[in-house]
């Protein structure tokens, strides 16, 4: 047997999706920038595309640029708005300290080229609010970027809200909605954002491929230079099957999207109610505001690392911010953000479901985590102490 | 390739001399949870061999490993051949660990090394102090 509940690291590819890719994988291998009628009918396909993800997002086609995934969309709206603002003195950035790599890391090198960046705290339950967003705006503020959804523990944001402040305060809105599009439903122009990106292999669509949207009027400048594929915004010829695929997988995605996530959110909230049954264990994240489909818990005096070892044996595939797994000394800084201290950061869990997961596979994800906690705790010298007193625990 | 080798996973698995124990002669403890590993070594010595070890570990898969092949390559051995152990021979019995995982073998010595110390200090013993191990930061294991 093996269960499959890492969706929000990657999702199985649709049949829906690898049907549509095909034939651009076969016959209809045309480059969509040659005028001739091969070339044209993959012209054809890319706009048909750029135009079913536009009405998804409720944007324009052209406002969709695409992209190889979701880092490159992250990084691109980052750096595009820090260039426009660097031209007119407005070098500050605001966004929070459980954004995914892609976008610390740019803001990281941002900072090393002059500009000042505030990350908000986190609230202990995952969330930040569009008044700390007020708080934080000054003249200089070029940019402000806040996730929709976290990836690792799902807690959604008040996108809404955020936008709705940047907009008053003339400063533009970036929001990575990588673990959003296609399990939330998502407007941005009723949601007031400028930028976002996203990335198809998320919501059961291809890998390599994603979605830069730019309101009309946002500065967005290359980051590679090439030919004028994306209205000179992208270089590089579009990677047709995989723009073809990202956009069957989106269109099924938002079809299903109600009865999904009715599906999802009870076999979350099964899965949360059995894992709540482990002593010292904790939720990570807002009860209410999260993706429908992703679970994170802290159980006290294990490690991350081996726990999803021993899951993989009973056929769960899962994940963990322990530092093990992140090959860093450091656990991960979404749950340090939250206020978890490193020692219970390392024994987290984060399993995160698909529509194919079944309230059978919930209830043996149950069992089998249950189980495996229990051993590790049995050879572990950290909860000797605990259930001996010598330590206090930390989650009661 | 998987991360880890067979040997590396048979002893995370299977753990042998996993557990506690009544009066040790030495225990030894290394690590923090706050780095993420904890490794505790129980001695049983008598006349001068180690009759029994267990150990307790909390961490990832390679420190349990690291801590099951640590104990066998000591147990019944002399305690002058347990304070010769290195994390290198552990690695080498393990059939090797990822280059990030090499500080779990040098836990695993440095817990033993002190479990003797242990056993040392209890019984009114002479020893070279150059011999054991400093464990006041992480820093320490992690380096390697």
């Amino acid at each position: 047997m093996q269960i499959y509940a890492d969706n929000a690291a990657t999702t199985r590819l649709s049949d829906t999706a690898l049907n549509a890719m095909l034939p651009y994988l076969q016959g209809e291998y045309g480059n969509p920038s040659s005028l001739h009628s091969v070339g044209q009918r993959a012209q054809e396909a890319l706009t048909d595309a750029r135009t079913r993800i536009a009405a998804r997002l409720g944007c324009e086609p052209m406002e969709v640029i695409f992209t190889a995934g979701g880092s490159e969309a992250d990084n691109q709206a980052i750096r595009s708005v820090a260039a426009w603002g660097k031209k007119k003195g407005k070098t500050h950035i605001i966004s929070t300290a459980f954004e995914h790599h892609a976008v610390l890391h740019t803001l990281e090198a941002l900072e090393k080229e002059g500009f000042s960046v505030t990350l908000l705290d986190v609230h202990e339950d995952g969330m930040v609010s569009a008044s700390q967003v007020e708080e934080a705006i000054t003249p200089e503020t070029c940019l402000v970027t806040v996730m929709y959804a976290n990836n690792e523990i799902g807690t959604v944001q008040p996108i809404a809200e955020i936008g709705e402040v940047c907009r008053r305060h003339g400063v533009f809105f970036h929001t990575d909605a990588v673990q959003a599009v296609g399990h939330l439903p998502v407007n941005v122009k009723e949601q007031n954002i400028d930028l976002l990106s996203l990335s198809g292999h998320k919501f059961h669509g291809p890998k390599g491929i994603g979605v830069l949207y730019a309101r009309r009027g946002v500065p967005i400048f290359p980051l590679i230079h090439g030919g004028a594929q994306e209205r000179g915004r992208r270089g590089g010829t579009e990677n047709i099957p995989a723009i073809v695929g990202m956009a069957a997988a989106l269109d099924e995605a938002c079809d299903h999207l109600e009865e999904d996530t009715q599906k999802l959110t009870a076999l979350r909230d099964r899965l949360i109610a059995g894992l709540s049954r482990i002593p010292h264990s904790v939720l990570n994240g807002n009860r209410e505001h999260r993706v429908p489909g992703t679970v994170n818990f802290c159980f006290e005096g294990i490690e991350g690392e081996s726990l999803l070892l021993l899951l993989d044996d009973k056929g769960v595939c899962a994940s963990s911010g322990s530092a093990c797994t992140s090959g860093s000394l450091d656990p991960s800084h979404v749950l340090l953000a939250i206020g978890r201290p490193h020692e219970i950061a390392h024994g987290s869990l984060r399993l995160s479901l698909s529509p194919d997961t079944t309230e059978e596979e919930v209830d043996y994800m149950i069992e089998a985590v249950t189980d495996v906690v229990a051993y590790l705790r049995s050879i572990s010298p950290v909860w000797r102490n605990l259930e001996a007193g010598i330590q206090e625990f930390i989650i009661k | 390739m998987a991360l880890y080798s067979e040997k590396v996973m048979d002893h995370f698995r299977n753990p042998r001399n996993v557990g506690t124990m009544e009066n040790p002669s030495g225990v030894g403890e290394v690590g923090n949870a706050k780095c993420g590993d904890i490794m505790r070594i129980y001695l049983k010595i008598d006349n001068d061999i180690i009759q029994d070890v267990k150990f307790e570990t909390f961490g990832c898969g390679s420190a349990i490993a690291s801590s099951s092949m640590a104990t066998e390559l000591i147990k019944g051995k002399p305690v002058s051949q347990a304070l010769e152990l290195t994390n290198q021979a552990v690695v080498e019995a393990l059939d090797g660990l990822p280059a990030q995982k090499i500080h779990c073998s040098v836990l695993a010595e440095e817990a033993i090394k002190l479990a003797l110390k242990d056993y040392y200090d209890k019984n009114g013993l002479d020893y070279d102090h150059s011999q054991f191990p400093d464990c006041e930061n992480c820093a320490h294991c992690h380096a390697h």
